[in-house]
């Protein structure tokens, strides 16, 4: 089954120049190990083909259950310049959520009901 | 120092709020604050008030937010460090002389200066960082050149009692790690034990979370209803971070403040515009993140160690604007019925006055605020049939030209269309709406020139 990135892990985009670079992040264990296996640069350069095509960039940071991707040449040349109303990509780590990738129920289901790491209040 | 070192965030650009600022001071037991009021488009905004006024070019904020917070730093004896100086240090601690001179009160003022190096950037001409591209393109139009230097000339001039440090344009997290530099007595240039540089580094990450301000405390944290167990925003506290001598940094906030410091608040911070987070490069150590250790304690403090440092980069990163055309915006908005398809129609009739006038363009830009403005073609539109029954329709039109004539006279194709397009119209916006456009040009270049220039100069209020 297809399921978006919003369901499964929390984001944050920044810029430098005409680069937008996102944080992704797993809420668990169960959640990195889907991203590390669907979240691929290939992936995420088609998502945003349509509308920003340059090349992409994928790390890995397990420790954190995190994955760390740049989008090249995504800012027309830069905050500066660029002539959309979100010149800085602030709003693109959501654009990055709407991904979606492909789950089991199973582990779409395992990776939903299990704790989230981060402390949370009650 | 005995102990520990307690540091609280500032702002975290040019017109960030300073309430939490003084929130960390007046409850948050920090012994320095360090701000960061330059993000990298503030140096385009800040030339473009140079242009109007020599005397200006630094981001003229820091003057009321310290004629705010000094009465509470003095009492408490808590330092403060920024890079408000932009592209005009001097300009900026002569204001903040001013300021206090009027005011009676007395403080060492300390000015870093030499981070501008556009004068030497025609003789290096250095290509464009990220694609290659060679300086003759932009060599006749750049209009400012920085490097971004780092702790040295803070911990100099803390070194010289300075109660308040200005600088233009440094590392942002270089604000951050002087302090630690100065206070524990860590190994800078010279750093080379494995000890050594990891402890810079952790000081560095330290440094990157708190830059950010409410960023690193829970503001601007997402996904799906996750934002909602963020509590008071109105009132967040901005992260403070302890750091031990040996580099370890417990990072919270003051209490009784609004937002979150957790292990997902800091983790996301952590990675904010890092690229390679195995080597992140600033001018006095490379962070390498892929062993950080993040350990939740409850009660917004969150524990980090693990962070390795490698020695510091032979070239500084230089961050140079150029003269890049001209644009006009203006936005619009039709009311229903057939809001969409009208909004529609009032394009074509822009593009078609731009082709009669013979008006000289490289790009006219169409997005719908409140329909597709933040995610673009990636927004999915909403049906048809929901389409053509919206109640309201906006759309924004941004012409990019070479031409500034082109661009002055944008906003005046669209007032005759009030009672001559397409009806129900409301909320014109952007008659005289013409502005220059900056590009950035990122490059690097060899520090020995950049760091040979640097100066520090204490003035006394």
């Amino acid at each position: 089954m297809k399921v978006p990135l919003v369901k499964l892990a929390h984001a944050r985009s920044g810029d430098k120049a005409d680069w937008v670079d996102f944080g992704l992040f797993a809420w668990n264990e169960a959640g990195y190990r889907l991203l590390e296996r669907e979240v691929t640069a290939e992936r995420v350069q088609a998502h945003f083909a349509p509308w920003l095509p340059g090349d992409v960039v994928c790390w890995r940071l397990p420790n954190i259950l995190a994955l760390k991707l740049v989008l090249k040449g995504a800012l027309q040349g830069g905050g500066a310049r660029n002539l959309r109303m979100d010149n800085l990509g602030k709003a693109m780590a959501a654009a990055l959520l709407r991904m979606e990738i492909e789950v089991s129920p199973e582990e779409l289901a395992e990776a939903v009901a299990a704790p989230r790491v981060g402390w949370w209040p009650d | 120092m005995q102990g520990n070192v307690r540091i609280g965030a500032g702002l975290g650009f040019y017109g960030d709020a300073w309430e939490p600022v003084a929130a960390s001071i007046e409850r948050g037991g920090v012994h320095y604050i360090a701000s960061d009021h330059l993000a990298e488009l503030t140096l385009a905004i800040l030339q473009k008030d140079r242009q109007r006024d020599p005397s200006l070019g630094y981001a003229r904020d820091v003057v009321p937010m310290l004629m705010k917070l000094w009465p509470l730093m003095q009492a408490l004896s808590v330092k403060f460090i920024c890079n408000a100086g932009g592209l005009n240090p001097a300009g900026a601690g002569a204001a903040l002389r001013a300021a206090f001179a009027a005011k009676g009160w007395k403080a060492r003022i300390a000015v870093v200066t030499g981070d501008d190096v556009l004068p030497q950037l025609g003789a290096i001409a250095p290509p464009h960082m990220f694609n290659g591209q060679a300086f003759e393109s932009v060599r006749e139009r750049m209009v400012f050149a920085n490097a971004y230097v780092g702790a040295r000339p803070i911990v100099s001039a803390l070194q010289q009692d300075a109660d308040i440090v200005v600088t233009g344009r440094v590392a942002d997290a270089a604000l951050f790690l002087a302090p630690l530099v100065h206070e524990f007595n860590w190994k800078l240039e010279d750093a080379k034990t494995s000890t050594e540089l990891d402890r810079l580094a952790q000081g560095l990450a330290v440094g990157h979370l708190l830059e950010c301000s409410g960023q690193g405390s829970g503001g601007n944290f997402g996904s799906q209803q996750a934002w909602k167990a963020i509590p008071d925003l109105a009132h967040i506290g901005y992260p403070i971070a302890e750091v031990s001598e040996d580099g370890s940094a417990l990072i919270t906030k003051a209490p009784g403040t609004g937002g979150r410091v957790n292990f997902d608040t800091v983790r996301q911070q952590l990675l904010y515009e890092v690229h390679d987070p195995a080597h992140y490069a600033s001018p006095d150590v490379v962070m390498d993140l892929s062993a950080v250790r993040l350990e939740d304690l409850g009660h917004d403090a969150v524990r980090m160690t693990g962070v390795r440092g490698h020695a510091r980069p032979a070239q500084l990163k230089v961050v140079g604007g150029f003269r890049d055309g001209y644009k006009a915006e203006v936005t619009w908005g039709f009311s229903w019925p057939d809001a969409h398809d009208k909004a529609l129609a009032a394009v074509e009739m822009v593009k078609a006055q731009l082709a009669d006038k013979r008006m000289a363009h490289d790009e006219l830009f169409v997005e719908f605020p409140g329909l597709n403005s933040a995610h673009g073609p990636l927004a999915p539109l909403p049906a048809p049939e929901v389409l053509a029954e919206l109640n309201e329709v906006w759309v924004r039109l941004v012409v990019r030209t070479r031409d500034k004539a082109v661009a002055d006279g944008f906003g005046r194709l669209f007032p005759w269309m009030a009672l001559s397009g397409p009806a129900y119209t409301c909320g014109f916006h952007g008659l005289n709406n013409s502005s220059e456009l900056l590009g950035i040009w990122p490059a690097l270049m060899d520090r020995g020139a950049v760091e040979a220039a640097l100066r520090v100069e204490v003035l006394q209020s």
